[in-house]
């Protein structure tokens, strides 16, 4: 629970208000995609970020982070140099063993492409033996971040589909829901969904609907978190505590909490 | 021959797969195969609606022009879609225009042709309106999760 120091690197603007820091971090000795680290700032508190980059790069590490909240505005207006207290990592992550000898559908919309950064990686290591379709959603071409990766994604063999619910005159690409690219199979389809709550619901139903089994399909859920290690009680969702239990969840075990008003 | 070629080939689209071939035949009998250009202006907001498609390759971008934004896409459509839902309501225009973003390969339903036919037998009727729903109800949910924004920040 005692937090390192760490000292941004580098900085990279993804999208209006999000960045995403490149940290050296003592302390840092790698984790599992999809788990994720407490950043702070003295007298500003912390808050849980995902790790976007750097699961396997000991002593460096990649945040990337959307000023909405004080310490969030104060992590992302950071510049290379500054320090900052980081703890972790916490919470269990991507099963990417689920989808041993099955096809792979990620869906990211939004910042939920940083959690799910190190899962598309972790698959392009196989996409050649198998079919893995990544889809893209985001508000508008200008939100659409990690632009620099999606040709080595391409590259790997990765299907990559995008699209965007609004765009100005000119973009040549798709516009509409992500749920709208959505596929699955042939054969057992694994899927992995990261985006806005209610964007992840819709697309577990449509991933549903194409025959994916609700065990196959893995969310990464949100509540505010304080402690990070399932002590304080502050992310819990019926009776999971998030940051411990999750924050990845497969669909059969979040839906009926998804589906409770208010949970 | 021709004609049960074009219903088999109707019967590959996602809209009318599984139906018998006596009804593909029936819509193929108001169809042609038809093959688009990039750029090819398919619809324009205003006219007269007198073909839908279906779309078995290729993009299709949807736009309408506003006042002082100039032209917007609303939506882009592609394989398995269908270009042109409002054929069976009056007063029959399009609300949009539509123009192929690449070689597009379709369908070419004449509307005038399917709404006799549908009108001629309510079994027919029925079987394509219930195929219609399909896409309709898609369409009326995507529109609300664009209309929520939900990739925006929360205020």
């Amino acid at each position: 629970m005692l937090p390192g120091v760490g000292r941004v690197l580098s900085c990279r603007t993804e999208a209006p208000d999000v960045v995403t820091h490149r940290i050296a971090w003592d302390g840092w000795e790698g984790c599992a995609p999809g788990q994720f680290n407490m950043l702070g700032l003295p007298g500003l508190g912390e808050v849980p970020i995902s790790v976007s980059g750097g699961t396997r790069t000991p002593g460096e590490v990649l945040h990337t982070i959307r000023a909405v909240g004080p310490v969030s505005r104060g992590l992302a207006a950071l510049k290379p140099g500054a320090a900052l207290t980081m703890r972790g990592p916490y919470g269990r992550g991507w099963p990417v063993e689920a989808a041993d000898g099955a096809q792979v559908t990620i869906v990211a919309g939004g910042l939920g492409l940083a959690p799910l950064r190190p899962v598309i990686r972790h698959f392009a290591e196989t996409a050649r033996a198998r079919r893995v379709r990544l889809v893209i959603g985001a508000r508008s071409p200008a939100d659409l971040g990690f632009l620099q990766d999606y040709d080595d994604w391409r590259g790997a063999g990765i299907d990559l589909a995008l699209t965007v619910d609004h765009a100005p005159p000119g973009w040549p690409g798709r516009v509409g829901v992500v749920t709208d690219l959505i596929s699955a199979g042939p054969g057992r389809t694994v899927a992995y969904v990261c985006g806005p709550e209610i964007m992840m619901r819709v697309s577990a139903m449509r991933l549903q609907a194409l025959g994916v089994d609700a065990g196959d399909i893995f969310l990464s859920l949100e509540r505010n978190m304080k402690c990070g290690a399932g002590l304080c009680g502050h992310c819990q969702l019926g009776p999971v505590l998030l940051c411990r239990d999750g924050p990845v969840l497969d669909w059969a075990r979040a839906r009926p909490l998804m589906m409770v008003e208010d949970l | 021959m021709m004609i049960r070629d074009l219903g088999e080939v109707i019967g590959q689209h996602r809209l009318f797969a599984g139906l018998d071939p006596a009804f593909l035949d029936l819509v193929a009998g108001c169809s042609a195969n038809r093959v688009f250009r990039p750029g090819t202006v398919l619809a324009r907001e205003g006219a007269s609606f007198d073909h839908l498609y279906l779309l078995r390759a290729g993009h299709v971008g949807l736009d309408v022009v506003a006042p002082g934004r100039g032209r917007l896409r609303i939506q882009t459509v592609g394989p398995d879609d269908v270009l042109g839902l409002s054929w069976l309501v009056p007063p029959y225009v399009w609300r949009y225009d539509a123009t192929a973003l690449e070689e597009v390969r379709a369908v070419e339903i004449d509307a005038t042709c399917l709404r006799a036919k549908c009108e001629a037998d309510p079994a027919v009727g029925y079987a394509v309106l219930k195929r219609f729903m399909q896409p309709i109800v898609e369409r009326l949910q995507g529109t609300r999760l664009q209309l929520l924004d939900v990739y925006g920040t929360p205020r």
